[in-house]
């Protein structure tokens, strides 16, 4: 792997940048590994890395439908925070912040981490007391989060408009400072180009189409280049885990939606922070292209489409105009949609299965690019031992069955 | 947006509408005699199929009553419309 620096880019501009290396191998398969991960997204690449790197496990593939990064990774407005409800949902998206903040100089790769702060807006005395009450859980867990006035959050966001006679007026906000973005791709290429280095076999355009098993154990999964054995098996297909999980005979808690984003032309910086409504559901930042990137919601039904109606648009562009007047005139350029896999508490399942050898990581819906770093980590332990780590030790499948849910639905109505 | 033809209303835009979620979920006849692992399969156990759907609806901003669907979760295509406690029809496919 050739290190990125001043000096390599200077060498390389004197041969204008033609002679770049390629960040990774393009393999073909070996017939077996020791492990397999299903889903080459942010969480799959970065468990093989992770494997790699923190526990010498190299025989790894990553086995990927369609281009590395192009899923939900690829697709998402990259907000990043921890300031969520309860202690274990706490634990594992502060550990992910906490990698974010060393995760470029680890990767030698630029992630574009910006603790620009993220501000999540009150409109009304719900929201008030739902937000000061995640002020004080966080705090009780080391998790930095302070409630400011309509006056401080103006101050913190000088585009915010806390008319008091607004539709949905601004009477307070909760503001994580260490919360930001990051550079959705480069996530997913830094990981790559990492684990490659390390001997990680990355395979591409190649299709998951079976999980064979024997009896209660897998042994290896069928694709579009044949049969690959693997001691264990890792899927980690997000809004796909519903469809490559039932090839193993496993029945999910989840359902798969539609999941909208929208970015305008490219303005000067006028943006400089990330800024969240709950209550009307609106979310956007700035990117550093100049773009401002906007989220909407859900559709409210199951959907492998990657489209999701316009009427959802709407609704959020509604809400965007309500607190930023001054972008009604902004030009938007591009709409997508991505495919969440959802489950009923809202937090992820990060374990084993019922099937010997085959560990999932799912779940995170609308929310998990912030945890890409603390997810990765944590469930190449779980791959490397085959013991959950203890991060993830509350987030099982099982606990559909036991009722010992982490309802962070109930606590947030939704979150990103 | 789904155009949705109600039963009672006839075609009207998905706005009007609220989607139930999976049908034909029977809830357990006996609660006391039915196992964690039982009610969670009920509860929580979901088909998120990619193809053919089975899903209840609400006309919600009209008549309010309840109806299934059966749609194509990747071209979403509405296949069929039919009442609450009917089979769901043939449509010769899974
Ligand atoms: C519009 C939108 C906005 C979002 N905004 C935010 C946000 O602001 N903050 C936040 O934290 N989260 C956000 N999210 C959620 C976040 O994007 C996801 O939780 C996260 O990126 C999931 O990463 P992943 O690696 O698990 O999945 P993905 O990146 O989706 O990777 C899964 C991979 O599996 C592959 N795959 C599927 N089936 C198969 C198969 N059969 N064989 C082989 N490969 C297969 C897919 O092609 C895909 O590349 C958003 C999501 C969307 C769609
Ligand atoms: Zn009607």
């Amino acid at each position: 792997m050739q290190r990125y620096s001043i000096v390599s880019l200077a060498r390389n501009a004197l041969t204008g940048h033609r002679n770049w290396p390629q960040a990774w191998r393009s393999p073909e398969p070996r017939p077996e590994y020791d492990i397999v991960i299903i889903g080459a997204g942010g969480h799959g690449l970065g468990t093989a890395y992770y494997l790699a790197k923190e526990h010498g496990i190299t025989n790894v593939a990553v086995i990927e439908k369609g281009w590395l990064g192009g899923g939900n990774t690829g697709r998402n407005t990259t907000i990043i925070r921890s300031n969520y409800l309860y202690d274990e949902s706490a634990a594992i998206y502060d550990h992910s912040v906490r990698l974010w903040e060393g995760l470029s100089a680890e990767l030698n790769y630029n992630v574009m981490f910006s603790q620009r702060g993220v501000m999540m807006l009150a409109h009304n005395t719900h929201d008030v007391q739902v937000l000061k009450r995640h002020i004080h859980a966080n705090r009780l867990n080391g998790v930095d989060n302070e409630w400011l006035t309509p006056e401080a959050a103006q101050a913190f966001c000088p585009p915010l408009s806390i008319d008091r006679h607004a539709r949905y007026p601004v009477v307070g906000a909760a503001l994580q400072r260490r919360g930001g973005t990051a550079r959705h791709d480069a996530v997913a290429w830094g990981y790559a180009r990492g684990a490659d280095a390390r001997g990680v076999d990355i395979i591409q355009n190649c299709p998951v189409t079976g999980i064979r098993r024997e009896g209660d154990r897998v042994v290896g999964v069928e694709t579009a280049k044949g049969f690959i054995a693997a001691r264990r098996v890792g899927v980690v297909t997000a809004g796909s885990t519903p469809v490559v999980m039932g090839m193993a005979g496993v029945r999910m808690p989840l359902e798969s939606y539609p999941l909208q984003a929208l970015v305008s032309e490219p303005v000067k910086p006028v943006f400089p922070c990330v800024v969240m409504s709950n209550s009307v559901h609106a979310y956007i930042s700035q990117s550093d292209k100049g773009e401002l990137v906007i989220g909407a919601g859900t559709d409210q039904y199951v959907s492998y489409s990657q489209r999701g109606g316009i009427q959802i648009l709407e609704h959020t562009l509604e809400a965007i105009l309500e607190l930023f007047p001054m972008f009604s005139r902004m030009a938007m350029l591009r709409q997508w949609g991505g495919i969440v896999d959802v489950t009923p508490d809202r937090s992820p399942i990060i374990g084993k299965t019922p099937v010997e050898g085959l560990f999932v990581n799912c779940g995170w819906g609308t929310g998990g690019f912030k945890a890409t770093t603390g997810s990765a980590h944590v469930f190449a332990h779980t791959l490397a031992t085959g013991e959950p780590h203890k991060i993830n030790a509350p987030f099982t499948l099982d606990r559909f069955r036991t009722g010992r849910l982490i309802d962070e639905a109930a606590a947030a109505a939704v979150a990103h | 947006m789904l155009l949705i033809d109600c039963p009672h209303c006839g075609p009207r835009a998905e706005i009007e509408f609220r989607c139930g979620g999976e049908a034909h979920i029977a809830r357990p006849a006996s609660p006391e005699e039915t196992s964690d692992a039982a009610w969670r399969d009920y509860l929580y156990l979901r088909r998120s199929p990619k193809g053919l759907h089975l899903e209840r609806w609400n006309h919600i901003h009209g008549c309010q009553r309840w109806f299934n669907v059966a749609r194509d979760t990747v071209s979403d295509e509405i296949l069929a419309v039919y009442p609450m406690g009917s089979p769901p029809p043939d449509l010769g496919r899974t």
